[in-house]
Order: C-alpha cells, then structure tokens, then sequence
C-alpha cells in the first residue's frame, strides 16, 4: 500500500463523510462548513488525477465564492431556528426514499464495476501521463478551439442569471409602502395574500 | 496509482448522497446544497475520465458544469430569498400553493 492509495482513501472517506454531515445537520451554516470539508478532499481527488488547475478552481470558485454565497443569504433569512426541519413524513414515506437513493447507487455501481468502462481504465491511469496534462495551456487551448461556442455560450447563461437573481430578490413588498410606484406587482401580491 | 474504477464509486457515492439529501431534507437551503453535491459527483466523474482517457476535453467540461452551478446558485438563492419573504419560512413542506 504506497502513499498514492493511502492519501486516494483518506481523502475519499473525508469526502463521503462532509457529504454525509451535510444532510445530517439541522444547522444550514453546519451544512456549508461541511460542505466545504468536503470540496477540500475533492481537490485533492483531482490533484492525484493531476488536474491541478482544475484543484485550484474548485477551491477558489466553489469554496470561496458560492458557498461564502450561500453563508451570506442563510445569514440574511435570520433563521430563528425554532421551526421542526425534520423529516416527519410516514414511515413507509419515509423508506421509499432510503430505497430509491440506494437503488440509484447500486445501479451505477453495477453500471462501473460490470465492466462497462473497463476500455477506459485501461488507457491511462496506470500509465505515466506528459506532464502538461491539467496544465492551464492545455485547458486553455481546448477550452478556446473546440469548446469556443460552448464557452461563448456561458457568458449569456451567467448573464441571464445575474439579471433573473436581480429582478427576483429585488421585488420589494407594497403592502408597507403604499406609494410604491410598480402598480403591475398589485395582483401578485393579492394572489400571496389570498395564498396564506 | 488507484484504478478509474474506484474513483467512479466514489462519485457514486456522493450522487447518492446528494440524492437522498434531495429527498430527504426540508430544509430549502440544504436540497440546494445536496443538488450542488450531485453536480460536485459529475465534476469528480469527468475529471476521471478526463485522467484515464488522457484528453483534456473532460476539464472543459467541468469547466461548464462550474459555471452552471454558479448560475443555478444564484438563481436559486434568490428564489429562495423571495420565497422566505413571502412565507416567513424556508420548509419545503409550506410551499404547497401549486400542490394539485
């Protein structure tokens, strides 16, 4: 057993443990730290597949920009914490859902370890790779010929994205300021009403 | 070196896990995060891939996947920020409105 594998295994189980906390905690702000325990023992999956850039990424982009995202709106709600967030549905509610998740991990599982991609474990793990696999000139090169429109593509997505986040949380409540001057949100704000 | 394989289960694994947070959770916030752990599994998919076969197209797709799952964060908060506003609350089990 050389360091390779013991470093693969100590940073799979850190990674399935984060993953396991996160659903198991009550607290959201738990759920985030865990989160990013385990997008930490992702990158070092991906430096030991020698995608170092991508490593970098991960950690730069997800841990540090969407979940500090997603600490700033759970710090914004003000939970107070008194709600039952638990899972109260009917036992048998209850077990179907344990069953279809691991009825979905067995059916992948048995997907990889039937040899389906027995082609692709051949070609390269074992071998020694050229040292610019991963680098930032190889992604970049891919990135920007092959993957030229995709790319372009993505510029709308995050703007469409940047605007619908914009004009949903932006929507202020009438009901305290009758001199709001959008009189179009009027029937919404009656259907919520007439809602609760 | 350790197998593709085993790297593949493991990604298994943590879609799975992010399955049954899906199911499981009332929380709002948390299905959020369960649905950004499944995409996280994809991402730990392509780059194995990516390694075995030796071509750098999976990175790029990762790439993609991680822009994807910024928008979807933002998007997704918002709503959830609109939906608290309107609700007082982030239960799924209270937004019922269009439950048939």
């Amino acid at each position: 057993m050389n360091l390779d594998t013991i470093v693969f295994f100590v940073s799979a189980i850190v990674a399935v443990f984060g993953a396991t906390m996160i659903i198991a905690q009550r607290n959201p702000v738990a759920s985030v730290l865990y989160f990013i325990v385990s997008l930490v023992a992702q990158a070092v999956l991906y430096i030991q597949l020698g995608s170092v850039f991508m490593a970098a990424v991960l950690i730069i982009v997800y841990a540090g920009a969407i979940m500090v995202l997603f600490l700033f709106v759970i710090m914004l709600l003000n939970l107070r914490g008194q709600e039952d967030l638990s899972d109260n549905s009917p036992p048998v509610s209850r077990f179907t859902k344990y069953l279809v998740s691991a009825l979905l991990f067995v059916e992948m599982w048995f997907v990889v370890k039937s040899g389906f991609f027995a082609d692709a474990g051949q070609v390269g793990v074992m071998a020694e790779l050229p040292g610019t696999f991963g680098s930032v000139e190889e992604i970049a090169t891919v990135l920007f010929t092959r993957y030229l429109y995709p790319f372009e593509l993505t510029s709308i997505l995050i703007l469409a994205a940047i605007v619908g986040a914009v004009v949903m949380a932006k929507r202020e409540r009438s009901s305290g300021t009758p001199s709001a001057p959008s009189k179009g949100q009027e029937p919404a704000n009656t259907v919520d009403e007439v809602g609760r | 070196m350790v197998p593709i394989t085993v790297y593949l289960i493991v990604a298994a694994v943590l879609f799975g896990i992010g399955t049954l947070g899906v199911l499981i959770s009332r929380n709002i916030i948390i299905m959020f995060m369960s649905i950004e752990l499944m995409l996280n599994a994809a991402n730990l998919a392509l780059i194995a891939f990516s390694r075995a076969l030796n071509v750098a197209d999976g990175h790029a797709f990762v790439f993609l996947v991680l822009t994807v799952a910024a928008a979807e964060a933002a998007v997704g908060l918002a709503m959830v920020i609109t939906l608290y506003r309107n609700r007082e609350t982030i239960n799924i089990d209270r937004f019922n409105l269009m439950k048939w």
